[in-house]
């Protein structure tokens, strides 16, 4: 059975249909890239999943683990296993990235009826993610983003998904504002976690983020559906030839 | 207010009782005549104005008038079972160690006050005995600071019946906190404190004030502190308003700062059915740096009014103004701040913020900021904003897994930590971030 499967998705906001009749199945394990121009319903989608205010689905069916994913609250989704990284991740002054992580962490863990982390236990598995991932440990003690880069933010969005764990990531445009550096860095951390049990969904916009995290299948999104699905090397196509023919397609 | 004097203006049943009541008093009230002679001024003041009104300019958004619909009678003094259940008063502060300087229903308790043995340089006394005794630095500074035309505080003066005198000796560090508590027994009654604090030059002390009282019962509180700040002194002065959920509350601070002075002062705001908390702050010596901040947490139908004066007379002072306000349900914040740049007052920097955090649509917040400069060559600035908890925010926490209520109560603590973080005893601000934990278990 799919971990995630979506059916003739329709949704958008503020009245505007941006998703016309999207489908996707993902299975466990498998991880997708999905590709598209701006405006083609790529963020929306990745909204409507983790379950955003206002982005409000009209039709069609989306379910996760088996479950009807618009049963349950964002935080909810998060604790069965859905981890939304985002393109923009916030700001959160006032609130310190460990007491986030660990609100975060035990809140999941709760809701799944385990033990709350010990506090030396959490420390310990914290920092050990934060080395690997090159993530300063005085960024830890701050407030949540706030006065980190671009990069830093990016990375610790890669940090809370290593440790809360989920069974389907999605990767909003996680490349975007990322130097080589730091993009190899946020793709080891990706492909460290890759395994039987986990699924990712690649949000992005350019090719070369998949030359780090190798999708097993690529799709085109264009004016808010699926309409091409091929291997790894439809990303490869799509950066030499551009997404015109696919706009058009639609249009046509 | 152009009343011809002989003409009395008292009509509410409350205006009425007060008058009864000062009256009634007046021949037993402590002092000697040069007192008595304050108290009749004062108390011809309130006669003449009445309680502060809607069309009292300062009173605009707490109208007492109307708010005060009696006057209770003035308390009796506690008996052995409300000094009893006075004992475990103060708990707010969590396990911060203080000097308990106690008072229930306005009267100081010795036997409940940790006061027999001081630090050098540290005097503890109470005002009725000082009074009695025609303490010099009584007939020296009360009544000098507080504005002689707020009615709140010429009531105070007329009705005054004890409080504590406390001087820190020049030079002298006072490493314990001093910490004024005091509570309303079960007596639905008034109770008008007066305090007065001498802190000479190069001292330094930190005074807290933490008012409390039973739930149940609708008792007034009118509690005004007189403050002097020497020259080179630091003073840190936190004032927990935690109030019965019922009890009207008016309180007064005016100090009088001197120069290369640092001077905090922390008002936190969490009980109450009206609370009024004033502030009369001139800073007449140079080279002064002042933090003056408060954190406000109310919901049902409370009503909390903070109202700043701070006059900057001296040159190169600076002054951080912090105040955020939390309301719920059908609360009513107010936040009044004024800043005064008087003409001698160059080089003054004054930064004034106010934000208020509405969590319900039936909640109310009215901020008025205002600066007047008189002086060309300052640096003056200040905002104010209102608004809803960041819905994004809020997502982006749930997001991760949190629950709504829960990621509501992190940012409701996240708002508050900003002003909360300027007091500098860490012990006294986990205790109150501890209070504004619990407001907001509570709240859910």
């Amino acid at each position: 059975m799919a971990l995630l499967e979506i059916k003739n998705l329709r949704a958008g906001i503020d009245g505007k249909e941006i998703l016309k009749g999207l489908d996707l199945a993902v299975n466990p394990g498998e991880v997708h890239a999905i590709m598209g121009p701006n405006g083609s319903g790529k963020s929306t989608l990745a909204y409507v999943l983790a379950g955003k205010q206002d982005y409000a689905p009209t039709q069609g069916e989306v379910r996760f683990d088996g479950v009807n994913l618009f049963d349950m609250e964002p935080d909810q989704r998060a604790a069965r296993g859905l981890f939304l990284a985002f393109q923009y991740p916030l700001e959160i002054p006032g609130v310190a990235t460990m007491t986030f992580l660990r609100t975060a962490l035990n809140a999941q863990r709760k809701k799944r009826g385990e033990a709350e982390l010990s506090t030396p236990e959490f420390l310990k598995k914290v920092r050990g993610l934060a080395t690997t991932l090159g993530v300063d440990p005085d960024m830890l003690r701050r407030a949540v983003n706030v006065g980190f880069s671009g990069g830093e933010k990016k990375r610790n969005e890669i940090l809370q998904m290593a440790l809360l764990e989920p069974r389907l990531a999605v990767l909003d445009e996680t490349d975007s504002g990322l130097d080589i550096d730091a993009l190899k860095i946020v793709a080891d951390g990706v492909n460290r976690l890759r395994g039987p049990g986990r699924s990712f969904i690649v949000i992005t916009h350019y090719q070369r983020l998949l030359n780090y995290i190798v999708p097993d299948v690529v799709h085109v999104l264009s004016k808010g559906r699926i309409v091409k699905t091929g291997g790894k090397d439809l990303a490869l196509e799509l950066e030499a030839r551009g997404y015109a023919e696919y706009q058009e397609e639609v249009a046509a | 207010m152009n009343a011809p004097a002989d003409v009395t203006v008292i009509k509410t049943a409350a205006e009425t009782a007060l008058a009864n009541a000062y009256t009634e008093a007046r021949a037993r009230l402590p002092g000697g005549d040069a007192i008595a002679a304050q108290r009749a001024a004062a108390f011809d003041l309130f006669a003449k104005e009445g309680l502060p009104h809607r069309r009292v300019e300062e009173w605009k958004y707490t109208d007492l008038r109307a708010l005060m619909r009696e006057a209770k009678p003035l308390a009796s003094p506690p008996d052995a079972a409300a000094k009893a259940r006075a004992r475990t008063a103060g708990q707010m502060l969590g396990d911060v160690e203080t000097r308990r300087i106690v008072f229930v229903d306005g009267a100081f308790v010795p036997e409940l006050s940790d006061t027999a043995v001081l630090e050098r340089g540290l005097t503890v006394g109470s005002l009725a005995a000082a009074l009695a005794d025609r303490d010099p630095l009584l007939t020296a500074h009360l009544g000098k600071l507080a504005p002689g035309s707020d009615v709140a505080v010429a009531l105070n003066t007329a009705l005054m019946g004890d409080g504590a005198v406390i001087r820190v000796g020049a030079g002298s560090t006072i490493e314990r906190p001093l910490h004024l508590i005091l509570v309303a027994s079960e007596q639905p009654a008034a109770s008008f404190v007066r305090s007065l604090v001498v802190v000479e030059a190069g001292a330094r002390v930190m005074l807290i004030e933490s008012h409390e009282g039973p739930p149940g019962s609708d008792y007034q509180v009118n509690a005004a502190l007189e403050m002097i700040v020497g020259d080179g002194a630091h003073v840190d002065h936190v004032k927990i308003i935690g109030e019965g959920a019922a009890a009207l509350h008016v309180s007064t601070l005016a100090a009088a700062i001197g120069a290369k002075a640092r001077f905090n002062t922390f008002t936190f705001t969490i009980g109450g059915a009206v609370v009024r908390n004033q502030l009369f702050l001139n800073f007449n010596g140079e080279d002064t740096v002042a933090g003056i901040r408060g954190a406000t947490l109310i919901n049902g139908h409370q009503h909390a009014d903070t109202t700043l004066v701070v006059s900057h007379v001296a040159r190169s002072c600076q002054s951080r103004e912090v105040f955020k306000s939390v309301l719920d349900g059908e609360a009513h914040g107010v936040f009044q701040g004024r800043i005064i740049v008087n003409p001698g007052a160059q080089q003054t920097d004054a930064k004034m913020m106010t934000r208020a955090l509405l969590l319900s649509e039936r909640a109310e917040a009215d901020n008025k900021p205002e600066l007047e400069i008189f002086a060309d060559d300052v640096q003056c600035g200040h905002g104010a904003t209102a608004g809803a908890l960041d819905r994004d925010l809020k997502f982006y926490l749930m997001a991760r897994g949190i629950p709504e209520a829960e990621a509501e109560a992190l940012l409701i603590q996240a708002f508050l930590g900003e002003a909360i973080e300027g007091i500098e005893h860490a012990g006294l601000r986990e205790a109150l971030m501890d209070c504004v934990a619990g407001w907001v278990k509570a709240r859910a």
